[in-house]
């Protein structure tokens, strides 16, 4: 068995007009797959992917919002979300989706999996990663 | 590639798994296990049928790990392992049964 390495995952871009946001987040699942300590981070336009009630109708793109509620079943349990980003697109935390994931050690609690964090404490918390990945 | 079934045709990618996910229908599923020499059960269909409502709900094909653990949760414990699995669907409990159930391959199959 490899050793297990802490990755990052950060998605900058808005989910739609590009692929960045779906292939970033296959990718995040395979790496689960894979049994790594995964975990992403949103920023700048990124953090459009976490938006609630998304319609992608008009851009020719699968709505694929749904399948962020599923990250918590791959044990990626840790989505940071950037304060300041959220703030500069005049976006708050109740305009995210509720993401969830169960605690084994926990009798299974439902616990929320998103976190807003300052962009100093993303900064840190970037240092500690062993790989970061950019989408 | 494709499939044919009562003079239908539909069309597959290159490993066999359906192109639009609109087109299955049971029989899909009958004539996939067919080609691959296995009976489908109640079993099997309780795993078809289950893929196929989490993909409705979560728009991926979740992976082995996850199927497992979520099979447990929605069917108990003794359906919810590997072994069991693997006896329904010996090419891969994933990629065997989400082929039947329509889905693309699952994420994180390589």
């Amino acid at each position: 068995m490899s050793e297990i390495k802490k990755f990052m995952y950060i998605n900058r871009r808005a989910p739609y007009g590009s692929i960045y946001a779906l292939e970033g987040l296959e990718v995040v699942l395979i790496g689960a797959a894979f049994d790594q300590d995964c975990c992403m981070a949103f920023v700048g336009d990124g953090v459009f992917q976490l938006v609630r009630g998304q319609d992608s109708t008009q851009t020719g793109m699968k709505n694929f919002s749904p399948a962020y509620k599923a990250l918590g079943d791959y044990d990626v349990n840790r989505l940071y979300v950037e304060r300041e980003s959220l703030a500069e697109r005049g976006l708050s935390e109740d305009d995210l989706m509720e993401l969830t994931w169960e605690d084994e050690d926990d009798d299974w609690a439902e616990k929320p999996s998103i976190r807003v964090v300052s962009r100093e404490e993303l900064a840190r918390l970037m240092e500690e990663q062993d790989v970061l990945l950019n989408f | 590639m494709a499939l044919e079934i009562n003079g239908k045709t539909y069309e597959t990618d290159e490993e066999g798994y359906l192109a639009n996910l609109s087109d299955w229908d049971e029989e899909v599923a009958r004539k996939m296990a067919e080609l691959d020499d296995c009976d489908l059960t109640d079993n099997h269909w309780e795993v078809i049928n289950f893929l196929r409502e989490y993909y409705e709900e979560y728009q991926i094909a979740p992976a082995v790990r996850v199927l497992t653990k979520a099979i447990g949760k929605k069917l108990g414990k003794d359906k919810g392992n590997s072994k069991y699995l693997y006896q329904l669907f010996p090419y891969g409990p994933a990629k065997q049964a989400c082929k039947y159930a329509g889905l693309p391959k699952p994420t994180g199959c390589v």
